[in-house]
């Protein structure tokens, strides 16, 4: 449960969840829930990329505002839906919570209390930022890939980060503009990190203690990681030349 | 020099793919855009096709003495890298456009459902 003094600081804003949900039936019901149950003025917005099975249908039931895209466009293309959405409709803050169930939506306070505040634009959730903040194992390589990320984008953006592939986030009206305009695609969540600091907006990153997923397989694999690597990192190299992104007017 | 049958080979060529470019032009199957670099492919191959004296200083610039139509081959492949590069360019831009339609549609669908529904239930 949240602190009071958040609820009603929240209480004034229009907040969005933003899921993106690929195959996710099993588990996108039970991510609504639990969004509600942190903060019932959460609006959810579950962007089903393309699934095949009835995670539309699931999220619809719910009460969710569902958005079908046509076919599957990677979690780049969905993730720029939800902002599209959420800068059309007029929201104050978004969060992304994964559809598949990793994200602990009782967490949302950590990331939403900066943003609120006023100290970040972007707020990061983080596995790795404390020691043993929950019981979230990955796989050895996906480690050494994460530390790798971490590593480079600390260094690019001159700002401690021990996860930058975390897709935990909660932005402000500053963020929603921004990611509305121009989002990474494939695999964003990286790029998006970097992205914010060239546009000057204030990142910051907290710890949070995330789960094992509970549906749906991991849309990396291992034989997708090289190509995940070298495609990442020459985007985060490129994109230290690259023009600015203009965020739409606001109306 | 240029052995003369593979000078009017290549001619013969490089003015077929012209003629074919032309066509596919004039039957509105290829789009000028598209098809201004392969015109100028078949432009360049058929001139250093005809113009032998011109095939043969171009070929000692580079030291080829042997066999001056070598240098045919290598500017036909420089052109299809570039023809080929320019398709990538025109591919990324056709999925970046086919991205922002799916979500527009996804968006529109979206509030065309959500009007239904608020519309069905203040009937």
């Amino acid at each position: 449960m949240p602190e009071h003094s958040l609820l009603a600081e929240l209480e004034e804003l229009k907040r969005l969840a933003i899921v993106p949900a690929f195959n996710e039936e099993a588990s996108v019901g039970r991510v609504i829930d639990e969004i509600r149950a942190f903060d019932s003025g959460f609006e959810v917005a579950v962007i089903d990329d393309g699934s095949t099975d009835r995670t539309a249908g699931v999220a619809a039931d719910r009460g969710a505002h569902v958005i079908r895209l046509p076919f599957n466009l990677g979690i780049g293309g969905a993730m720029q839906t939800g902002y599209r959405y959420a800068f059309e409709q007029g929201y104050d803050v978004a969060v992304q919570v994964d559809g598949d169930g990793q994200h602990d939506p009782s967490e949302l306070s950590k990331i939403l209390k900066p943003v609120l505040g006023g100290e970040a634009d972007l707020v990061v959730g983080s596995r790795f930022a404390a020691q043993q903040t929950g019981a979230y194992r990955s796989s050895r390589t996906r480690r050494v890939g994460i530390r790798i990320f971490a590593s480079v984008v600390s260094a690019v953006v001159r700002q401690r980060l021990t996860d930058t592939t975390s897709g935990f986030r909660a932005v402000n009206r500053k963020g929603i503009a921004l990611f509305a305009a121009d989002y990474p695609h494939d695999y964003p969540e990286v790029e998006a990190t970097v992205m914010c600091v060239k546009h000057k907006l204030r990142l910051l990153e907290v710890p949070v203690g995330m789960r094992e997923r509970t549906g749906g397989r991991s849309s990396i694999t291992a034989l997708r990681s090289v190509y995940y690597m070298a495609k990442v990192l020459l985007a985060i190299f490129v994109g230290l030349f690259r023009r600015y992104a203009v965020p739409p007017e606001e109306a | 020099m240029t052995p003369l049958p593979v000078s009017i080979a290549a001619a013969v060529a490089a003015f077929v793919m012209l003629l074919v470019v032309f066509e596919l032009i004039r039957s509105r199957r290829l789009r000028e855009r598209y098809a201004l670099l392969w015109l100028l492919t078949g432009a360049v191959l058929l001139a250093l096709s005809l113009w032998r004296d011109g095939l043969n200083t171009i070929a000692g610039w580079f030291g080829v003495t042997s066999y001056p139509p070598a240098i045919l081959g290598a500017v036909g492949a420089l052109f299809i890298l570039v023809v080929l590069l320019h398709y990538s360019t025109v591919i990324s831009r056709l999925s970046d456009q086919n991205t922002i339609l799916a979500q527009r549609l996804a968006l529109l669908e979206q509030q065309l459902r959500e009007s239904r529904a608020t519309g069905a239930r203040g009937s």
